[in-house]
């Protein structure tokens, strides 16, 4: 019954984007992290998405591939009086987006929800197929 | 006996089960509308249904199309999997691709598979109808 396929596809989709915004906190929460156990700022992670052919055609679900560090360069802040201020009393902050990563956490939200109602098709569909000869 | 319960509630059932795949299919498109350089896919419901009927009613089907060997190596496809499988699954055609190559229109996807939910209600309507009439002419 692909019907129940449905909850497997639905469900990795909301998992992998539970993921991407656990990153999402996880970035605008160390966005002014300035330094870490590796004594570097700390670097904005971002997930990267793959769909996974099931064992039916037609039904991907979606896994995450791999969470990446985001390759932009890290945010210079002028603060002489900073404990990790360099020579000429700049600061390097980490390379976290704030605008970016609010609309990825809409994004990531929105997806969430639409794979909830998905979901809920599905179940109300398979709860009418029960009611077939009533 | 039983064959003509079958005939009967055929046609449904197989309408049924290709709703329910399409359903899964459009699930599939909503999953990775976010997934880089996916394509959106979906399948013409009437093609396999009629695809699907004609080959529950014994009528020959037409064979699937036969692998072409142009070399010693390679190996006859076998048909069969292709007709008794499930329905060949199409590329939905992008009216705006995404940067990322992804191709899903979540607002299609979403059309569809409420239409599709819809459908399918229809359809499991008009078998509990068809059960409601059998047993009356059983019970008079």
């Amino acid at each position: 019954m692909s019907l129940f396929n449905v909850f497997n596809v639905a469900g990795s989709a909301m998992s992998a984007q539970g993921h991407r915004l656990n990153t999402v906190a996880s970035n605008l929460a160390n966005a002014d992290s300035a330094t870490s156990a590796t004594g570097q700022p700390y670097r904005a992670k971002q997930v990267i998405f793959e769909a996974v052919e099931g064992a039916m055609p037609g039904a991907s679900s979606v896994k995450v591939q791999q969470v990446v560090e985001d390759s932009a360069p890290p945010r210079t802040v002028y603060n002489p009086s900073h404990p990790q201020a360099d020579e000429k009393g700049y600061v390097t902050m980490p390379n976290v987006n704030v605008v970016e990563e609010m609309v990825n956490m809409i994004s990531a939200t929105r997806s969430y929800q639409t794979n909830v109602e998905t979901m809920n098709a599905a179940k109300t569909l398979l709860l009418k197929t029960l009611t077939i000869g009533q | 006996m039983i064959g003509k319960l079958d005939q009967a509630l055929g046609f449904h059932e197989a309408a049924l089960r290709l709703r329910s795949e399409r359903q899964q299919a459009l699930a599939s498109n909503i999953a990775n509308a976010d997934t880089p350089n996916f394509k959106a896919r979906d399948f013409d419901f009437g093609q396999a249904l009629q695809h699907a009927v004609g080959r529950s009613a014994g009528t020959p089907v037409a064979p699937a199309a036969g692998l072409a060997l142009t070399a010693a190596g390679h190996q006859a496809g076998n048909g069969a999997l292709t007709t008794a499988g499930a329905p060949s699954m199409l590329y939905r055609t992008g009216v705006q691709g995404g940067v990322d190559g992804n191709t899903v229109d979540m607002d299609v996807e979403r059309n569809q598979f409420t239409d599709n939910a819809l459908r399918y209600e229809a359809s499991i309507t008009l078998i509990s109808a068809q059960i409601k009439s059998m047993l009356t002419a059983i019970q008079g």
